[in-house]
């Protein structure tokens, strides 16, 4: 296991309806953009270590659709889909994203590749329409009534160590 | 306390909304009860019985000062539940540590070595 492997992923709340993620690669950005759009390279990363990739589908035009499958380890289904709505290559993607057991709840997705001494910086924004649906997205698989314990949580455990 | 398996810890304890709300009010300042009944619009006995769950789980704890109970906030047994919200965080990061192996392999193949005898 690589030091690099080790890095978190930093998770922040910029505003009541967005989730940013952010991580640093030690690559040209161009890769890491390969990597990011060309199905069997996604296959190979994108289920983390929660189960198994069964389905890549990726139309990488303005309006294409885009659709991710694993089976979890506990046996059930995954499902996201979207459709492209913004394409610089090695730059930006801008698409739309659903969670297949949630559809009503749609976000907008931002990534950005930034390149700096062969290093990039990889941010994604996730805009949702609505805290609660937000929330939910963090929350995946939380019991109902504790996503509005959230921000009560941050503020509570920003004090922790 | 012999009912204790559906309320003995934070998560459920914070799943009931009424004591979201304490937990919020609280968070500003210590309180007596009659503050709680007050700016929940709950009757006594309903505030005491929430008061008590948050106390059985530590979430909240008591002194007496005069002839009035004070209640206030405490946020560790809360950890828990913000370390379960990291699940997310901790999704991405076992992501991204895939990606950096595809993107390490990339690299290589950019470099020209042959790396299809791996």
């Amino acid at each position: 296991m690589s030091v690099a492997s080790s890095r978190r992923a930093v998770v922040t709340l910029p505003t009541d309806t967005q989730i940013q993620i952010t991580r640093e690669f030690d690559a040209p950005r161009h890769l890491v953009y390969r990597a990011w759009t060309e199905p069997e390279l996604i296959r190979r990363w994108w289920s983390a270590e929660r189960g198994d990739v069964t389905s890549i589908d990726v139309d990488l035009r303005v309006g294409g659709r885009w659709r991710y499958v694993m089976t979890a380890h506990g046996g059930f289904e995954v499902a996201f889909h979207g459709e492209y709505r913004e394409i610089v290559p090695d730059e930006r993607l801008v698409h739309t994203e659903v969670y297949e057991g949630a559809p009503d709840a749609p976000a907008v997705t931002s990534v950005t590749f930034s390149e700096q001494d062969g290093r990039t910086l990889v941010t994604m924004l996730v805009q949702h329409t609505s805290q609660e649906h937000r929330d939910m997205h963090l929350n995946s698989g939380m019991e109902d009534g504790l996503q509005d314990a959230l921000r009560l949580l941050e503020e509570v455990a920003a004090g922790l160590e | 306390m012999a009912r204790a398996a559906t309320t003995a810890d934070a998560f459920n304890a914070v799943a009931e909304p009424r004591r979201r709300q304490i937990l919020d009010v609280l968070h500003g300042g210590e309180r007596p009860v009659n503050d709680l009944v007050v700016l929940l619009g709950l009757a006594q006995p309903q505030v005491s019985k929430h008061l008590r769950v948050l106390r059985e789980v530590g979430l909240v704890e008591v002194r007496d000062e005069g002839r009035q109970r004070m209640y206030r906030l405490n946020g560790h047994p809360l950890k828990q539940i913000h370390d379960w919200v990291q699940g997310y965080e901790q999704t991405w990061t076992e992501r991204f540590g895939r990606l950096d192996a595809v993107l390490a392999e990339l690299s290589d193949e950019e470099d020209g070595n042959d790396v299809s005898g791996k």
